[in-house]
């Protein structure tokens, strides 16, 4: 991460940033990410970004719950100690329902917390990186990584001047 | 966003064709028209009503004996009363359910309005006039019960509990346990509750549609707080209502038997096939050049409604299944067993095709993000849920009342046809009565730009 230089662009309105994501990303500038103190509608939209494919992991790790689920039941009441529960079979189905449907959700929900936590890079050694901290407040922080883009320094100033932000710092991380 | 997107005039009027009238009346025509040929049938015996006489459910029949205690027995002396089931009895069947089904859809669309207004939603204001316009049917079913409710010898063939002596230790047809319930199951107190129920769920949808109507001309927020307060007191109202009725008009069919996840279940099956039925109004407008102020995240929200709550009624009607599945009771148990092998097994279709398109079928298509943005995909949930909680109604009444006489043939066709156009009808009698667009109401323009 380090002696990474960025330009941050500082923008006072949701509106305003909303239009600059689209008109900065037109003049083919790559933004980093834009911080907010609140979620903004339409703007994952308007950085260009593809729908998250959370449901694809989230639907494995509930088909693991579940197969595990099932394994636990069967193996403990049908076959390892064979239980007779009110003259039914040793392996009722729906008896074995709610812990199947439990473990279902308790695994989706681990996994797919781990899955956030591992790429998010979050974890206990994890360093935040504060861009501006009146992204928490007030304002809205557009970051620019200088290393991937080939336009210089001035006209990226320049372009983000345009599209209506307040002011751009350059921020080194 | 709000300056992104394009919003279309919030000028709408509805216009219900002559021609889409006609065909509708028609088509309520051609319902009693298949009625009636379906009786004749059956009384002339050319339709076979399947096997499933006393020979064949023994085993069954050994069951409900035991649990019904004397009072089945004795019955006979009146007149196709409840032991022996008659082709009347499938006909007041069919009304008795296709009445609840139907009530229960219009019903949801005052639900969905008062819920909205307490919990200050803004994403459904768009599409608030189609919830608005449901429950006007709401008189045709009630007036169609209070008939067969009063009418004695509907009443018996409906309801055992009704019949003379039942509660009379000195008559042949007594029977301890109604006699035990009849401080609630009694004939006047009975209808004293219908009549409650029906007048007041009107009376409040009627008051709240008229601010509704009013706030498009005079505007400002006074009838948005008035609908508010009627909303709460709807839901009030309602929270103990859905359940009583589910008892009254649907439980007590099966006198000795009781569920407490009932009036939950009865209430959620109720409530998704309203919604259904909402998403399948919007979806016909939409492609019909109406509501376009309507957009694909208001369709998605409502969308994922349909989802969860076709998953919530899963949840209930699994809840009461397990526990009595658990803890095998026979005087519970007897509920099951006569839908699943009672009567020679008629009824086990309906109850295994409930489950499949109630939730099995819903669950896959709608889970997706696009499904719920995908007007075919959303079409056929709907249609599948609408058709599901038609047969789920279909299990909970037939097997009480129509017994070994059941089936599903041109009567229940008919019958559901017929309803099912004069719902139409009244839905889209009353859209031409307001702009599609609550005008004024002040989530109108949040809702428009809603964006997920």
């Amino acid at each position: 991460m380090a002696g990474k230089r960025y330009l941050v662009g500082i923008f006072g309105d949701e509106d305003i940033v909303l239009g600059a994501a689209e008109s900065v990303r037109k003049k083919d500038v790559k933004i980093q990410e834009v911080y907010c103190p609140y979620p903004v509608h339409g703007l994952d939209h308007a950085l260009g970004y593809d729908r998250p494919r959370m449901g694809v992991p989230a639907f494995f790790f509930g088909l693991t719950g579940t197969s595990l689920a099932f394994l636990l039941t069967f193996w403990t009441m049908g076959w390892d100690w064979p239980m007779n529960v009110g003259g039914k079979n040793f392996i009722p189905f729906p008896t074995n329902i709610p812990i199947v449907f439990e473990l279902t959700v308790l695994l989706a929900a681990f996994g797919m917390s781990f899955t956030f936590f591992l790429t998010e890079g979050l974890g206990p050694t994890a360093k935040p990186v504060i861009f501006d901290e009146r992204s928490t407040d007030d304002k809205f922080a557009m970051a620019i990584d200088l290393s991937k883009n080939k336009i210089s320094d001035e006209e990226i100033t320049q372009i983000l001047k345009e599209a209506g932000a307040e002011e751009v710092n350059v921020k080194e991380v | 966003m709000a300056h992104k997107h394009d919003i279309p005039s919030l000028d709408e009027s509805f216009e219900f064709s002559p021609a889409l009238r006609k065909k509708l009346i028609l088509t309520a025509l051609l319902g009693v028209v298949l009625v009636a040929l379906g009786a004749l049938l059956i009384h002339k015996g050319w339709w076979p009503l399947g096997h499933g006489d006393h020979h064949e459910a023994a085993h069954v029949e050994a069951h409900a004996d035991a649990a019904h205690h004397e009072g089945d027995h004795h019955a006979d002396d009146h007149g196709g009363g409840h032991h022996g089931a008659t082709l009347a009895s499938r006909l007041v069947a069919n009304l008795w359910m296709n009445s609840i089904y139907f009530i229960g859809i219009a019903l949801t669309g005052m639900f969905f309005i008062a819920y909205n207004y307490v919990a200050k939603a803004g994403w459904q204001a768009s599409m608030k006039r189609v919830a608005e316009a449901f429950p006007a049917f709401v008189v045709v079913p009630a007036v169609i019960m209070l008939i067969l409710f009063i009418v004695p010898s509907t009443r018996h063939m409906i309801f055992h509990w009704t019949h003379d002596g039942i509660t009379d230790p000195a008559s042949p047809n007594y029977d301890a346990i109604i006699a035990g319930k009849t401080w609630f199951l009694n004939v006047p107190f009975f209808m004293i509750r219908m009549v409650v129920y029906f007048v007041v769920w009107y009376f409040m949808w009627m008051q709240v549609r008229k601010f509704s109507i009013l706030e498009d001309q005079y505007g400002g927020l006074d009838y948005y707080y008035k609908s508010r307060n009627y909303s709460k007191v709807f839901l009030l109202f309602f929270a103990v209502t859905s359940s009583t009725a589910a008892w009254d008009l649907t439980m007590s069919i099966d006198t000795h038997w009781f569920s407490t996840m009932f009036g939950w279940y009865h209430l959620s099956s109720w409530h998704v096939a309203g919604l259904s039925a909402m998403m399948l109004t919007i979806i016909l407008l939409k492609e019909n050049g109406y509501l376009k102020a309507v957009n694909m995240s208001t369709i998605q929200d409502l969308g994922k409604l349909i989802f969860g709550f076709s998953i919530f009624w899963t949840y209930t009607w699994f809840s009461q299944y397990l526990l009595i599945f658990y803890a095998n009771l026979p005087e519970e148990t007897i509920y099951f067993e006569e839908r699943t092998s009672g009567y020679g097994g008629r009824y086990l279709a309906p109850f295994l095709i409930n489950l499949v398109l109630n939730f099995v079928f819903p669950f896959l298509i709608l889970m997706a993000r696009n499904s719920k943005r995908n007007f075919t995909l959303l079409k056929l949930a709907c249609a599948s849920i609408l058709i599901g909680h038609w047969f789920d109604f279909y299990q909970m009444i037939m097997p009480g009342v129509a017994k070994d006489q059941g089936g599903i043939g041109l009567i229940e066709l008919g019958t559901t046809l017929t309803f099912a156009s004069i719902f139409i009808i009244f839905v889209a009698n009353q859209l031409t009565k307001a702009n599609l667009y609550a005008k004024n109401h002040p989530f109108l323009e949040e809702s428009t730009h809603h964006d997920i």
